[in-house]
């Protein structure tokens, strides 16, 4: 599904990311893990087209992402608030990318509905703008947002902060599902190496923007990991 | 403790974004504030020679007209003078003491713009006052409260800025004074003006001013002392949210989905609430040229200036800074699902929509003639068929964050100079005015506005073509646009 070619970025001469290769199969849950300034957050912008690669490409479903924006139909993100739009509430913000998406109102609530343990009745018809919401519950949003249009590609960057520990477990779950189903690529970063370990087949963990590990998720995972992180 | 106070707010100063690189945004920054230093310098000299022309006792006619000017002054502080409020958080949990850091940042607020712009007219009107033989100490004591006055306008704003709808109920007072006094119903300065010359004949009375300014800064001390908590002063007010659907908009495809979304960003935000504020005064702006109250504005070239700013205020105070108004949501514009095209096709919408609404409003110039109402028709046409192209691709270059809450800088902000888009404000003036004259050369107005009109129409035609470059552009300017909304402040 996704491919990366010789891809680096480099500001000045410092280069913060350099991947050789790298291919994620279709319907693989893909999970990204690493300290602070590894590459993951400019890996998943240059996957998004938000920056340039200073050499090679990333292509999805065969189209080059740089050059190309038909992905932007089928892949459904969320980095950080800056994904949000403030001055909407909750509601509208989902109708606003569902009319991006072709979605109608009544799928959209359909969605809504589905996920209404996990806002836990502090998301919707509640009288609040976005911008007034707690930090948690913007990223609900946000990350339920990703979802509309039944998107083949997922794209959730550090989901996990900043959340409560209902809400995480409630989170695992919702990404579980989609990792169930053969049509959808998730790619998930985090610190948490215990989380990203439950909910992905596959672990690569970027050091300095190189890939320093890349495994298929097992018993020994979250240990191997553990003491590789652990100085 | 000051001395670190000063230190923050020294390196808050030179590492401002305002504060900028570049060099010839510096320099323009510097000849704008000379030119309204000198304005300021200008009236404050030469009031007393007009006015003696005229016919007028100086000294009273500016205490007649003084209950205005500070009125006028605190409508424009309620508008554009912002509390520093924020910078006080980090501070709290310091060894700081709570008086301190309230004395400062009242004291602060006493170094505004707001407040020194005045003394480069006062002081220079009181400097001619005393060389044209007015008693020095009448003078110095009317100065001194005529100072307080200003600072009791600068507390004033601070306490009463955080009340949301007296900014219109004010106006409205203002307005009303203003209409009732010229229609001699009602005149207010009957009753202010011999207070106002007392403050320069009776000797003392000077100190009611200071007294009331000393009463206000203790009052604004205490208030500000306790509400000196998160929850309190130091809380930023959530606005009771309403979701609103404009179905009806829904017929209008993708560009409908994109005027919902900025009907609601207009609405609900008070940087651009202030700019349809601000388009709707640049309606009147025409009074000035048509009314024959100043001499050189009332030239038939300075008639067409005139009607492509009363018809094109929106397009010059909101479309100026398309794209910047999405900018604290850009990356998720440029992850969506969305045509470029239908995106900036709503904008374009938007400011024709505006145009011709406020075409419409300005009817009441019918008043000063049909050829002048005509006049403003055809600078709307130019604004809807060349302007609000160059704008929107002006606003590819225009890499300015816009920071929805805040409500000032909306006279053009600061960081929004740049060359490019500068040079594209060259067209949107001087062509028509140019093919204007052409018109005028041939002793023909009607030719003149033919012309102008023409070229409107021709650039409505080629609309297309156009929003294909315009897209290109935006497309070429992408990321580097992405990263400069990134930097917040």
């Amino acid at each position: 599904m996704i491919q990366v070619n010789q891809l680096s970025k480099k500001y000045n001469d410092t280069t913060v990311l350099n991947i050789n290769n790298l291919e994620i199969p279709k319907g693989q849950s893909f999970g990204l893990v690493g300290n602070n300034g590894a590459g993951k957050t400019t890996f998943f912008s240059l996957l998004l087209d938000l920056i340039q690669p200073s050499t090679g490409n990333i292509k999805t479903n065969d189209i080059q992402v740089n050059t190309s924006e038909n992905w932007k139909s089928f892949t459904g993100s969320f980095l950080d608030e800056s994904f949000l739009i403030g001055y909407l509430t909750p509601e509208e913000y989902f109708y606003f990318i569902g009319d991006l998406r072709h979605q109608n109102k009544a799928d959209i609530d359909a969605l809504l509905a589905k996920h209404e343990e996990f806002f836990n009745g502090e998301i919707l018809k509640n009288k609040k703008y976005l911008r007034d919401l707690s930090k948690g519950n913007q990223k609900k949003v946000g990350i339920i947002a990703t979802l509309i249009g039944n998107p083949e590609v997922v794209i959730l960057d550090e989901p996990f902060a900043n959340l409560d520990p209902t809400t995480v477990s409630r989170l695992k779950k919702i990404i579980k599902e989609l990792a169930e189903d053969p049509n959808v690529t998730v790619l998930v970063s985090s610190h948490d190496l215990q989380h990203t370990v439950e909910v992905c087949d596959r672990i690569v963990a970027l050091n300095k923007g190189e890939i320093v590990k890349d495994i298929q998720t097992s018993k020994e995972t979250l240990q191997e990991l553990e003491s590789f992180f652990a100085v | 403790m000051i001395k670190k106070f000063i230190f923050l707010e020294w390196k808050a100063f030179i590492r401002s974004a305002s504060f900028g690189k570049n060099l010839a945004m510096k320099i323009l920054l510097g000849f704008l504030m000379i030119y309204f230093s000198l304005i300021f310098v200008g009236m404050g000299v030469g009031a007393f020679y007009i006015l003696k022309k005229m016919n007028l006792e100086p000294l009273y006619t500016v205490n007649r007209f003084m209950i205005y000017y500070f009125l006028l002054d605190l409508l424009v502080r309620l508008m554009l003078q912002s509390i520093p409020v924020l910078n006080i958080k980090p501070l709290l949990v310091l060894p700081f003491k709570k008086p301190t850091i309230v004395h400062f940042s009242l004291g602060k607020t006493a170094l505004s713009f707001f407040n020194w712009i005045h003394a480069l007219f006062f002081v220079p009107f009181s400097i001619v006052l005393i060389i044209e033989g007015y008693d020095i100490i009448g003078i110095i004591f009317w100065n001194l409260a005529m100072i307080s006055f200003t600072y009791i306008n600068n507390f004033l704003n601070i306490i009463l800025s955080n009340i949301d709808k007296l900014f219109v109920g004010f106006l409205v007072f203002i307005v009303a004074l203003g209409t009732a006094h010229y229609y001699q119903i009602f005149d207010i300065t009957i009753f202010t003006a011999p207070f106002f010359q007392g403050l320069y004949e009776i000797p003392g009375l000077f100190l009611l001013a200071v007294l009331v300014l000393t009463g206000l800064y203790i009052f604004s001390f205490r208030f500000f002392k306790n509400n000196l908590y998160l929850d309190a002063g130091l809380s930023v007010k959530e606005d009771i949210a309403q979701t609103e659907n404009f179905s009806w908009l829904n017929q209008f495809g993708t560009v409908g989905t994109f005027l919902k979304n900025d009907i609601k960003l207009i609405k609900r935000n008070k940087r651009s609430k202030t700019t349809i504020f601000m388009s709707f005064l640049f309606l009147f702006y025409g009074l000035l040229f048509f009314s024959g109250g100043i001499e050189a504005y009332d030239k038939p070239v300075m008639h067409l200036l005139a009607g492509i700013f009363v018809s094109g205020g929106f397009l010059f105070v909101f479309g100026q800074f398309v794209p910047s108004w999405d900018s604290s949501y850009y990356q998720l514009m440029m992850t969506q699902n969305i045509p470029y095209r239908g995106y900036i096709m709503a904008k374009w919408w938007m400011i024709v929509i505006a145009t011709v609404v406020s075409t419409i409003l300005a009817s009441f110039y019918l008043y000063f003639g049909w050829q002048i109402y005509l006049t403003i028709v055809v600078a709307a046409i130019y604004n809807i068929g060349v302007n609000s192209h160059l704008v929107l691709l002006g606003g590819a270059f225009t890499k300015t964050p816009i920071d929805l809450t805040n409500a000032g800088g909306a006279f053009g902000d600061k960081k929004a100079f740049n060359v490019t888009a500068m040079l594209l404000t060259l067209p949107k003036m001087l062509l028509p005015l140019l093919l204007y004259g052409i018109g005028i050369y041939f002793e023909n107005k009607n030719l003149g506005l033919l012309l102008v009109a023409g070229t409107g129409i021709l650039g409505f035609i080629f609309k297309d073509k156009v929003f294909t470059l315009i897209e290109k552009r935006y497309k070429i300017e992408k990321y580097s646009t992405i990263s400069a909304y990134k930097q917040k402040n």
